[in-house]
């Protein structure tokens, strides 16, 4: 029996490894990441609790009564149903999450800009339907300013050329351009009904796209002392594409989640979303015993809720379109009991 | 949590608009509530005491009566008794205060 326990590789694929093997993936995940991060290893508690999780051959699993988190999101619904409305409805009255997020097909905050009035009467009419907290979401998506599609130059095509002070500048007149974009789109959810506003996927285009997120961020609290203010992060660790940009003194370049979520909260975040990609390669188990690693020094230390962001490819959640529901509830339990998130 | 089916919005709105991390947002509603926390996550608890409060259900004719609040109506009474503001809820208010006006 020992050497049969059904567990996910990290791109979703069906393994069987032993009690022990699993123990061998958890504490090699745990030691990469302290090695990578520069953290604490998870304890032996810690560790005997995701051996254990992983250990068992049930097809779910889940926290203990009334150890339940908070469930947001970066979208409902396929968009493919019905309206994106029923979307919204259909997660709040049949799925029964906690909030909703409605959201565009193109889902960065530059393209939402022109068809905002349309984004706005959806919202408008969404709010007088559900009884839940209903979000608006897009990605700081800083990528979408540059040459040819954008009016800044493209820095990746710099880069190469050794133009680095071109490079750095363009991406600086990036951050103003989407900071404008970004509070444009959070004003006309507010007067829309809004509960809140999302900016996913910060730091996908690095340093200056967190930026980005984090003086919007700024502009959104200072104007709405009450309203809901989300980010959650690209990945663990923020790129530095530009490498000299600073966000109230502190280095942006190089950030893992701990520093990550400080900055979000100073900027006004209401919840910060620490992401944690996923080595295909691995097993389930390492993934997750490897995120939560780096995440727990920043969830220990948050002053505001840490959602941490658990999908496909992020939180230990396998990177396929279709993700195991053993693995799914397996990953979200061992973070949220391990973390003591507020919410995924 | 469970959304509708439990005290899920209602923590989540805690968080969102006061910042709080969850075991306070947990204590916070269910002193609005006078529940204990571990009820939040209970449907058969929260039944009631949606019900009761008019704090919405799941608008089904198996779970709701014209007698439920729902939606817009559901949230003027979340607003009240967490004592937080629901922007939906100020804007209906902006929007109907503006129509009285003009036909008084």
């Amino acid at each position: 029996m020992d050497s049969v326990i059904p567990t996910r590789m990290g791109d979703g694929s069906l393994v069987r490894m032993s009690r022990s093997g699993i123990e061998a993936e958890v504490r090699d995940g745990t030691e990469a990441a302290a090695r990578r991060a520069k953290v604490e290893p998870l304890d032996e508690g810690e560790l005997g609790h995701l051996v254990d999780i992983f250990a068992s051959p049930s097809r779910f699993t889940a926290v203990d009564i009334g150890d339940e988190v908070v469930l947001t999101s970066d979208g409902v619904g396929s968009q493919d149903v019905g309206s994106r409305i029923n979307d919204l409805q259909n997660y709040e009255q049949t799925v029964c999450t906690d909030t909703v997020e409605l959201y565009h097909h193109d889902y960065s905050f530059k393209p939402i800009k022109p068809v905002l009035p349309f984004e706005q009467a959806t919202m408008r009419r969404a709010q007088l339907l559900l009884t839940i907290p209903c979000n608006y979401g897009a990605m700081p998506d800083l990528g979408r300013y540059t040459e040819p599609d954008g009016p800044v130059p493209n820095w990746s095509r710099l880069l190469p050329l050794g133009r680095i002070d071109d490079a750095r500048a363009a991406q600086e007149a990036a951050v103003e351009l989407a900071v404008d974009d970004i509070v444009y789109v959070a004003e006309g959810m507010y007067e829309a009904g809004a509960d809140g506003i999302n900016l996913d996927t910060a730091g996908a285009a690095g340093d200056a796209d967190f930026l980005a997120a984090l003086r919007a961020i700024e502009r959104i609290r200072a104007k709405y002392p009450d309203w809901g203010i989300q980010i959650g992060m690209a990945s663990e660790f923020v790129l530095g594409m530009h490498g000299e940009l600073e966000y109230e003194g502190v280095r942006l370049a190089g950030l893992w989640p701990e520093a990550q979520m400080r900055l979000a909260a100073q900027a006004g975040a209401s919840v910060f979303g620490p992401a944690v990609n996923v080595n295909t390669g691995k097993s389930v188990a390492w993934n997750v015993a490897r995120a939560c690693t780096i995440v727990k020094p920043c969830s220990r230390a948050a002053e505001i809720p840490v959602h941490m962001n658990g999908g496909m490819g992020v939180g230990g959640v396998p990177m396929h379109a279709l993700p195991p529901v053993d693995a799914v509830s397996r990953a979200s339990r061992a973070c949220v009991d391990v973390l003591r998130l507020d919410g995924l | 949590m469970g959304g509708l089916r439990t005290a899920g919005d209602l923590v989540a709105r805690m968080q969102l608009t006061r910042r709080m991390r969850l075991p306070e947002a947990k204590a916070a509603v269910a002193d609005r509530l006078g529940v204990e926390p571990g009820d939040l996550s209970d449907p058969v608890v929260m039944w009631d005491v949606r019900r009761e409060l008019g704090l919405g259900t799941i608008p089904t004719e198996d779970t709701a009566t014209t007698a439920d609040a729902l939606a817009i109506e559901a949230k003027h009474t979340i607003a009240a008794v967490l004592d937080l503001p629901v922007r939906s809820v100020e804007a209906f208010a902006e929007r109907t205060a503006r129509r009285g006006r003009a036909g008084a």
